[in-house]
């Protein structure tokens, strides 16, 4: 199977190049041009300040937020929406907010995610105004599965890590030390589909509502 | 699936007469135009961002190998594997053998075109593996045993009621009417499937060189729920998706929702960089991309290399009047309405697909909402070129044509054949219109033809040009 690969590969880059006209591959000054080349494109123009544009965009898809002053009112805020809600006293909280006091009549655990879940609360790394939108990063801090298979996901956002673009929310992933996430989920409101009939439905395979805590600067 | 273009005629006589395919088809239309139109009419950027993503799609496409081996070499870097596929049959060869050795037997899918494009679930299938497809659209049609009769709306040609049958059928009853029922019985049956899976293959909206990142935008989550609880990921992708780097992604991000469903964004775009890490608690362990070629570096060479910068949004079928009329599977393969008549001929042969670039109208709508701006009835005019050109086109076609050019190129014979005509013409004429003409009954079953006055054009724009 390797040959295989290995043959198809090299004829896939021959018929490549041979439509490019090339003989071989590019001369390595033009590679080391394209390398290093930034590019700039067009950014839709923005005129209202991030977090106003950003509950703005963010609610316009369904989503729900919410104010605190500080991280220590996390546990209250998630509390009176999971007694709002209805759901059962447990969730499946990210270890980035593990030191938080939650309530003592809670089972929380930091594990992944199963299809018991109801609810869970994650630490998102940003959060983009031009589309509201927000970045999680899979980790041991962040499991993958909060975002997607409870019925209400909790993300806290600090109102300082709201960016305006796509383009500044990649600068923050290049940043890291430990380099790009396994799974990097932009996420703007909860899971729809239209596929019955162009009707809007919330709730198709991942979470039925996304909430925000929005943490003041 | 087999290409069965060949029927498309009388396919399309067949949808035109279906009821229920006429219902959902004049829904969709609505939706999808009106929105799309809202959303470029609300982005005063947005003609700016459709020249900048065709420019920056023909510099990839350039510089293709290079972007290509960058991308490799950083999947590899982040864990991950890259296979080469020739065509249809190495890449499912490529993918059976990685579900064998996992030793398969339940395989979540996310919306992967190319996976049609190449015949994968039926390979699986035949090797005893069970597929579920997890896109809603997708999982319709799969209890349907359909294909896909829209690239991004794969349902659109069912209606609720037709979804409702099948899902009481699939699920047994109590039979569910309402959207909100239907979607809720399928988010329950699947999501006992995508903790069950074994491998779990996603398409690949783009392929970032610069971190060797596959990109997916979905509005359903099903891609992220695949992709996280199985053991292996695949991703199948044409090689022609790869963009240098994130900031590149953003350009045609920006693009595609707005075309494609008509809004700013997608609910979620997900980018995939290789296996889980040790400290992760979920996520694969495998990562796989394969890499299709089918066809795609021959069109690169030649005058379809346009066709190489499409999204895969859906805009032009939208805007098609004939896919309006038709539907999908009139088309009779993967990719239906106008990018479809582009590429099925060039992906499965001149021959086999006679009749899509001519079920086209050349009326110019799907050029006009593309985001990358592939002229597509140029290309579409290209091939009829080439039909001609290899005698693919009919007899009588050929012949008619080069009578015409005959007497086109006769600027005298052309004048005088016009003269009779417009006379006899109009003695055929009854209160100003005709009703049935000979040789152009296809036309006159289904409208008049207005009589001539009784002058040739020249003749009346020389009298015009006298006074």
């Amino acid at each position: 199977m390797m040959q295989t690969t290995q043959n198809s590969r090299d004829a896939i880059f021959g018929a490549i190049r041979s439509a490019l006209k090339r003989s071989g591959p590019l001369p390595d000054a033009r590679r080391a041009e394209l390398d290093a080349n930034v590019p700039q494109h067009t950014r839709p123009a923005q005129d209202e300040n991030l977090l106003e544009r950003f509950i703005r965009t963010f609610e316009s898809r369904a989503g729900t937020v919410q104010h605190i002053a500080s991280r220590a009112e996390i546990p209250a805020a998630v509390e009176a929406y999971r007694a709002n809600m209805n759901l059962p006293h447990r969730a499946a909280v990210g270890a980035a907010l593990k030191d938080l006091i939650w309530p003592a009549d809670w089972q929380v655990h930091h594990n992944r995610a199963g299809t018991e879940e109801l609810l869970s609360v994650s630490l998102c790394i940003a959060a983009i105004a031009e589309t509201g939108s927000l970045m999680l990063g899979a980790s041991a801090d962040s499991p993958t599965t909060h975002n997607f298979v409870p019925d209400d996901h909790v993300v806290v956002l600090e109102a300082a890590s709201i960016v305006g673009y796509f383009e500044e929310a990649w600068a923050i992933l290049r940043q890291r030390s430990e380099g790009m996430p396994r799974a990097t989920n932009i996420i703007s409101g909860p899971s729809r589909t239209a596929d019955v009939e162009q009707t809007i439905q919330l709730g198709a395979h991942g979470p039925r509502r996304v909430h925000v805590l929005i943490v003041a600067a | 699936m087999e290409i069965r273009s060949k029927e498309f005629k009388s396919r399309a006589v067949f949808a035109i007469h279906d009821a229920s395919l006429q219902q959902a088809m004049g829904k969709a239309r609505d939706g999808f135009v009106g929105k799309r139109a809202q959303q470029a009419a609300e982005l005063p950027e947005f003609e700016a961002l459709r020249e900048e993503a065709k420019n920056l799609k023909n510099h990839i496409l350039e510089n293709l190998d290079h972007y290509l081996e960058r991308y490799e070499d950083a999947v590899k870097r982040a864990g991950g594997h890259v296979h080469w596929a020739r065509d249809a049959q190495e890449a499912r060869a490529i993918i059976l053998d990685i579900c064998k050795r996992v030793n398969a037997k339940t395989i979540t899918k996310g919306k992967s075109m190319v996976s049609e494009e190449i015949d994968l679930n039926e390979a699986l299938i035949e090797h005893g593996m069970e597929v579920v497809e997890t896109d809603l659209g997708e999982y319709i049609i799969q209890l349907a045993n359909e294909p896909p009769s829209h690239i991004i709306a794969p349902a659109v040609h069912k209606t609720k009621n037709q979804v409702s049958d099948l899902f009481e059928a699939a699920h047994g009853g109590p039979r569910k009417t309402e959207v909100a029922d239907l979607v809720n019985e399928a988010r329950q049956v699947l999501r006992e499937k995508y903790f069950r899976a074994d491998v779990g293959i996603t398409g690949g909206n783009f392929l970032i060189a610069e971190t060797g990142s596959s990109m997916i935008v979905t509005n359903e989550g099903n891609g992220d729920l695949t992709q996280t609880l199985a053991k292996v990921h695949i991703v199948t992708s044409g090689i022609e998706r790869v963009v240098p780097t994130l900031d590149d992604a953003t350009l045609f991000l920006r693009l595609l929702a707005r075309s494609a469903t008509g809004q700013e964004t997608e609910t979620y775009t997900t980018i995939s960089t290789g296996p889980r890490r040790a400290t992760d608690l979920d996520g694969p362990e495998e990562y796989h991309v394969v890499l299709v070629d089918n066809g795609r570096s021959k069109m690169l060479a030649g005058h379809f290399r346009d066709m190489l910068r499409c999204i895969r949004c859906g805009a032009c079928m939208n805007h098609c009047p004939v896919y309006g009329s038709v539907g999908g599977h009139a088309y009779g393969w993967v990719y239906p309405g106008p990018m479809g008549s582009v590429l099925t001929p060039l992906i499965k042969g001149l021959d086999n697909a006679y009749d899509l670039p001519n079920a086209c109208t050349l009326n110019g709508r799907c050029a006009s909402v593309c985001p990358v701006k592939i002229p597509l009835p140029d290309l579409l005019r290209e091939l009829r070129h080439l039909q001609h050109q290899q005698e693919l086109s009919p007899v009588m076609q050929r012949r008619a044509l080069k009578a015409w050019r005959f007497v086109a190129t006769r600027p005298k014979l052309y004048h005088a054949g016009e003269w009779i005509a417009v006379r006899v013409l109009k003695l055929l004429g009854r209160k100003g219109s005709i009703r049935r003409l000979p040789f152009a009954q296809a036309w006159t079953d289904v409208r008049d033809l207005p009589t001539p006055e009784g002058q040739t054009f020249l003749q009346r724009w020389q009298a015009q040009r006298g006074k």
